[in-house]
């Protein structure tokens, strides 16, 4: 599913992120990505969905080769790897159904499908009630939802979190997490970066520690490890 | 692309155009400015081009008459020059009269030349009943007897076209010196634009767009301001052509001169400055976007 093999990554100032990194990540799995600051969990991340491309070795996710890969190609990959971001990243002057349409709407989906499944995605995250808001008449846990609804609008069959909860007070972090976690039931495998001690220790999931640009443990239901 | 599509680029653009209003006045008055001073320099031109033309063509034949020859062979090559089919009129000019032409041009000095010492021939001046056949006649005349030499100003219309020529050459320098300063203005105010809404193509690329889907609105939108920025010196143009257009003809009446009739010029202009303007616009903005699709 997601194959890193001896992948490094070096930036043009000259500093090393990422050295020999080997992952494997099958279909379904639920990962958190946890470590320092500074220690590679943001270039791990990004090497995923190709916003970063490793100077050496190979990273494989689902049908795609990102290292020996047409930049035309590059958007087809970002359609089956949705993304979510500490700042949600919406569109302010659309409203709730409209940015997640946008995602639709972008990659020249039928209008009739658009429709559909933006009500589907709404409703799952439990929003169906407020399509014609917009973002900033919601709560920071509602955007989130909004953010996820749209990661997942064009059915990714991977979604990248990227502190997801980061923003977020602890209650309404764990309504994010159990929004997740039904994603992932559904089949979508789900990488996670986060700092969220609390989380990984209670909501048990395989967990891959990263520190100086290399994975220093992964423990199928491990501990966040680090002091909270 | 689907027809769904097109609309929805078409769409966007306009709205674009419209949300940044005045960043697209800007951009609309530089191709403007542009294209008036670009078009007016090609009207003048190729209007330039065409006197030239006209100049090397009204030049009348000169014919120099043998000195050894005497009135009757004189008076024959008049007939023979006068039978041929395009001449219009023969006027004979004697050597002293010519002298005194060069004593008026010249200056007094030539006045030691009268008399017997008058170097000059005497000349048979031709004129052609249509401006293009003064070369041929002038070939043809060469060949009959009693002829010395026969003149017909080309070397002044050379002259002229050298000129033209360095004219041009200048032109085409400041011409394209002004279409770059016009699509480095048009790229930067889409520039601006793009700037307003990067988090929107951020989205766009991460949710999986093509470029080429992200690029369109932005093309047509700089080729739109391309297009209005163009009409409007056009338009100044076509008035100010047909105007002038009418003005200087009269003052051209009876001579051979003619600038470039407004039908078809006026089109061709037109056309030519629509095409830049349109085209700057679309290359401006393809390069302004390129920065923000590296994500």
């Amino acid at each position: 599913m997601i194959k890193m093999s001896n992948v490094y990554k070096k930036y043009p100032n000259g500093i090393t992120a990422v050295s020999g990194l080997n992952v494997h990540i099958d279909q379904g799995e639920f990962v958190y990505v946890v470590g320092p600051s500074g220690a590679g969990k943001s270039t791990f991340i990004k090497m995923i969905y190709r916003e970063e491309v490793p100077t050496e070795g190979s990273i494989k996710v689902g049908d795609f080769d990102l290292v020996n890969m047409k930049e035309s190609q590059v958007p087809f990959l970002r359609r089956y790897v949705g993304v979510v971001y500490q700042d949600f990243k919406l569109l302010p002057r659309l409203t709730v159904y409209e940015n997640v349409a946008y995602a639709m709407e972008v990659v020249e989906k039928q209008p009739k499908t658009i429709q559909k499944r933006v009500l589907e995605v709404l409703d799952l995250v439990g929003l169906k009630h407020k399509v014609r808001m917009f973002p900033n008449e919601l709560s920071g846990g509602e955007q989130q939802r909004v953010a996820i609804a749209r990661a997942i609008a064009n059915m990714p069959s991977v979604l990248i979190a990227d502190e997801p909860t980061g923003n977020l007070d602890p209650e309404t972090a764990w309504e994010i997490m159990d929004l997740l976690e039904e994603i992932n039931s559904q089949g979508t495998t789900i990488i996670m970066a986060t700092h969220n001690s609390q989380i990984v220790n209670q909501m048990k999931h395989r967990v891959l520690a990263v520190e100086n640009g290399r994975i220093v443990r992964d423990e199928m239901k491990g501990d966040y490890g680090y002091e909270g | 692309m689907k027809a769904r599509t097109v609309g929805r680029h078409i769409k966007e653009s306009l709205k674009s155009i419209k949300r940044n209003g005045w960043m697209s006045l800007a951009a609309v008055s530089a191709v403007a400015v542009t294209l008036l001073l670009v078009g007016s320099f090609i009207a003048v031109l190729m209007n330039a081009n065409k006197l030239a033309y006209d100049i090397e063509n009204d030049v009348s034949v000169r014919v120099y008459i043998d000195l050894a020859a005497e009135e009757d062979q004189r008076n024959e090559l008049q007939e023979n020059i006068a039978k041929l089919e395009q001449v219009d009129t023969v006027e004979f000019s004697s050597r002293e009269n010519e002298l005194d032409q060069v004593v008026g041009s010249y200056g007094e000095e030539f006045t030691l030349f009268q008399g017997d010492d008058n170097p000059l021939h005497d000349v048979f001046v031709v004129n052609t009943t249509a401006p293009e056949y003064t070369a041929p006649v002038a070939e043809q005349i060469q060949e009959m007897d009693y002829v010395s030499d026969v003149n017909y100003g080309g070397a002044t219309a050379d002259r002229l076209f050298e000129m033209m020529e360095g004219a041009r050459n200048v032109g085409l320098i400041v011409v394209v010196a002004l279409i770059l300063t016009a699509v480095f203005l048009i790229s930067n105010t889409i520039r601006i634009t793009i700037f307003s809404r990067r988090t929107e193509i951020e989205i766009m690329k991460l949710v999986g767009a093509t470029n080429w889907f992200i690029r369109w609105p932005f093309v047509i939108e700089g080729a739109v301001i391309g297009f209005i920025g163009a009409v409007i010196p056009v338009t100044i143009i076509s008035i100010v052509y047909v105007n002038g257009f009418d003005q200087i003809m009269n003052y051209l009446a009876g001579t051979y001169f003619a600038l470039l009739p407004p039908n078809p010029f006026l089109w061709q202009l037109a056309a030519l400055l629509l095409g830049i303007g349109v085209v700057i616009g679309a290359v401006g903005s393809t390069l302004s976007i390129r920065r923000f699709l590296k994500i």
